[in-house]
């Protein structure tokens, strides 16, 4: 006899309501298995988003028995031992339809904060030599492996709480940057981070690194720009700008 | 919050450390050896040191209290900016000016 789980997933937009659904219980099977199954035998209606199934692209997270986890590396197994599921899409994000969200806030943010590589050399140039072992190279490594699925921003208290903060991914992003000695836009990131909403909203409460998919630590990447731009202001090498939050 | 108000507020709370310890030694000092109200504005009447002390105290307090309160309520309160950061600054003023007169009523002769 086959076991079956007892599915509730998240149907409508930013209101609706949660709908039972009645899977059959594999021995290996994902979240995003289950989602998937009732998507192609139980109601094609179902809305939401992934790509690569193997935890490399970052775009099916979504909220699993309250916890943000990316589905397709959530094995059923670990996360509902009664038997049962909620599957709604992720929180602090805007939903568009069912199970996925609207993720254009969250990358805007990555853009506030100073996310894109500003080169210091030309294609003419030879290529910068780096240390593996570097200290900078280090903090970069650390906090590189971001796949943006947005389970940190989800996750974040300082996200529900304050609508301008740039949150943990986007300050994550930040940091790789600013330990990276190619890059010549640390005056102008520093300046974006240390504004209204950026790294010093953030409370230490971690939950980021609780539930990041690739066990990085964005807490401890948003440590390290407080320190850097608290010194930069201090030296009255960067000024406050003007942002709410 | 942004660069300015974080260190503005940990500076705050780094020159109130040592001197609530003190504050608290203080406390313990004074019930243990069981000194009324006269006694201790007979200690504290016209003492220049411990007036600049609670001074100070007080204005760390208020600069780190209300940089504090203007994150909950941008935080928890329907007010952002620059709403939260009005408010906060009148809260901080106002326990500047009740803390200096309560230094001032004793410390001054």
């Amino acid at each position: 006899m086959t076991l079956e789980l007892n599915v509730s997933l998240w149907r409508g937009g930013q209101s609706g309501h949660y709908q039972v659904f009645s899977v059959p219980q594999q021995e290996n099977q994902t979240v995003l298995d289950v989602v998937t199954y009732v998507q192609r035998h139980l109601d094609p209606s179902l809305s939401y988003r992934f790509a690569c199934r193997v935890g490399v692209c970052g775009s099916c997270a979504m909220t699993v028995n309250g916890r943000p986890r990316w589905t397709c590396r959530t094995h059923v197994s670990r996360v509902a031992g009664n038997g049962r599921l909620e599957i709604g899409p992720l929180q602090n994000l805007p939903v568009i339809k069912d199970l996925a969200t609207d993720m254009t806030g969250f990358f805007e943010k990555w853009r506030e904060a100073g996310g894109a590589f500003v080169p210091t050399k030309t294609r003419h140039d030879d290529i910068e030599t780096i240390a593996p072992d570097s200290p900078a190279r280090l903090a970069a490594a650390a906090a590189i492996e971001c796949i943006n699925c947005g389970v940190c921003h989800a996750a974040c208290d300082t996200v529900r709480w304050n609508r301008n903060y740039l949150g943990p991914a986007a300050l994550n992003r930040a940091w790789t940057l600013v330990n990276d000695v190619r890059d010549g836009g640390n005056r102008e990131r520093f300046e974006a981070v240390a504004a209204n909403g950026g790294c010093h909203a953030c409370h230490s409460h971690q939950s980021c690194q609780e539930h990041c998919p690739q066990g990085l630590n964005p807490t401890a990447s948003i440590a390290g720009l407080k320190r850097r731009t608290a010194q930069a202001w201090l030296k009255g090498e960067i000024r406050v700008r003007g942002r709410e939050g | 919050m942004n660069v300015s108000l974080y260190v503005w507020q940990r500076a705050a709370a780094l020159a109130m450390a040592p001197m609530i310890i003190l504050h608290v030694a203080l406390i313990f000092y004074a019930t243990r050896h069981g000194l009324t109200a006269a006694d201790i504005l007979a200690r504290t009447g016209g003492n220049i040191g411990w007036g600049a002390f609670y001074a100070l105290f007080v204005l760390a307090a208020s600069i780190h209290g209300a940089i504090g309160i203007r994150n909950i309520l941008a935080e928890w309160s329907p007010l952002h900016d620059p709403g939260a950061g009005i408010v906060a600054l009148i809260v901080g003023l106002l326990l500047l000016g009740l803390g200096l007169r309560a230094v001032a009523g004793v410390t001054l002769p």
